[in-house]
């Protein structure tokens, strides 16, 4: 069987022009397309150094006048989920409702397939002889205090999954700050319940020093 | 006896006192020698004095951090060159640690020479950012009112000149130090962005 010498095909004569102009009217298109992604792909580079501006150069976080978490390595569906929950009230930041209103749901599918690759060392910081009470905590959580495993819902090794975050390698005063107003920020909209319920409880029962010392566990993990 | 004893403890307090005192006074003496040498330029009360900038109130490690580098010649634009190479190159970390500290504690005035009808066009841009033009909001790191934190200034009250100078230089690739965010940041704002976002600074408290 050989496809290639089809009988309708002329070769030459009034035929090779007509086909000349085919080939090229086929190839425009393709030529667009290529133009078109290539934009794309210079539009998400531009969008990604915007969003390294403040979430640090290779997205492990920076310290501004607020901490600004770690973006590195973070779940996807988490991004995505966190980003709606901007624009839809669910949780409050001022700053970050605005920049999730310009972002395109193809821009951030981008934005956070990039992010999930990154693996830039943890910044630490966080205080250092509470590290292995929090790891404790995190581990096992605290009974006493009806507490149950981080690592139950984040993993053992605190890479999250989903819409759960990976907390590894996360900024000490982000981690501190979230889960002491983590009531005040999350679930906002009541009309929209969503995930941020399953922390409310744990984040009310943690002590402040207790949230110190698994937010120093989480900043030295890689 | 006892008054004997007496009188020499209160012969060798007030010996010890005054010593105490010269010493005190001739540190004091010190310091305001090099604390005028930055006044010359900085203005009488470290408000500023263009193109020199205002120091009052200003980030004690930021001021310690840009001294260092002034010294290492990393901050290189032309007055830095020309001023504070030489200034800064010749401090002790002691000696521009006690500065920083000194200045930092100064109360600082706006000096609200910008454009006014410019300040509601700048606040937008410091507090909200651009998202669409990829322009971050400067409150993230500089603060609710300017107010900056550890190393990142603040920035409430400076100068227009030194505000439009600093974020045009970025742009034009001299570096206030390394590896931070704001010469990318300063890159993506236009002319009139810039003008905006001095206006509205030299305004804040």
């Amino acid at each position: 069987m050989k496809l290639h010498r089809s009988p309708r095909l002329r070769p030459v004569g009034a035929g090779s022009l007509r086909l000349a102009l085919l080939a090229l009217a086929l190839s425009m298109p393709d030529a667009r397309a290529e133009e078109r992604s290539s934009k794309a792909r210079g539009d998400v580079q531009a969008k990604l150094d915007y969003c390294k501006d403040c979430h640090g150069r290779a997205a492990q976080g920076f310290h501004g006048y607020f901490p600004i978490p770690r973006l590195a390595g973070q779940q996807p569906e988490y991004l995505k989920n966190q980003l709606q929950a901007f624009i839809e009230h669910r949780r409050t930041n001022n700053i970050m409702f605005n920049v999730a209103h310009s972002l395109s749901p193809t821009m951030i599918d981008a934005l956070a397939a990039d992010f999930r690759q990154m693996n830039p060392p943890p910044l630490g910081g966080g205080t250092r002889h509470l590290a292995a009470a929090g790891q404790k905590i995190f581990q096992n959580g605290a009974p006493e205090a009806n507490i149950a495993a981080c690592a139950a819902c984040h993993g053992p090794e605190a890479q999250g999954s989903g819409e759960i975050p990976r907390l590894a390698g996360q900024l000490s005063d982000y981690t501190f700050n979230k889960l002491i107003n983590w009531s005040k920020e999350r679930g906002q909209n009541p009309t929209e319940p969503d995930i941020s319920a399953v922390m409310s409880p744990v984040a009310h029962s943690l002590t402040r020093t207790q949230v110190e010392a698994i937010a120093a566990y989480l900043s030295y993990l890689k | 006896m006892g008054r004997i004893v007496h009188t020499t403890n209160a012969v060798a307090a007030k010996i010890v006192a005054l010593v105490v005192l010269l010493l005190t006074a001739l540190a004091a003496h010190a310091e305001t020698a090099m604390v005028r040498n930055c006044t010359w330029c900085h203005g009488g009360s470290a408000q500023g004095y263009p193109p020199a900038p205002r120091l009052a109130g200003q980030r004690a490690t930021y001021i310690y951090q840009q001294l260092a580098s002034f010294a290492h010649h990393t901050r290189d634009a032309p007055f830095s060159r020309q001023y504070m190479w030489s200034a800064a190159g010749t401090l002790s970390p002691t000696t521009a640690h006690a500065l920083s500290v000194y200045f930092a504690n100064l109360p600082p005035r706006s000096a609200n020479d910008g454009n006014r009808t410019l300040v509601p066009l700048g606040e937008v841009i410091y507090q909200r950012g651009m998202p669409e033009e990829n322009i971050a909001a400067c409150v993230a790191c500089h603060g609710p009112n300017g107010e900056g934190i550890g190393t990142i200034p603040r920035l409430g009250g400076l100068d227009y000149p030194y505000l439009k100078r600093r974020l045009e230089q970025w742009a034009e690739g001299y570096h206030g130090a390394l590896d931070h965010p704001m010469p990318h940041i300063a890159t993506q704002l236009s002319r009139d962005q810039i003008e905006e976002l001095a206006s509205y600074l030299s305004f804040l408290k």
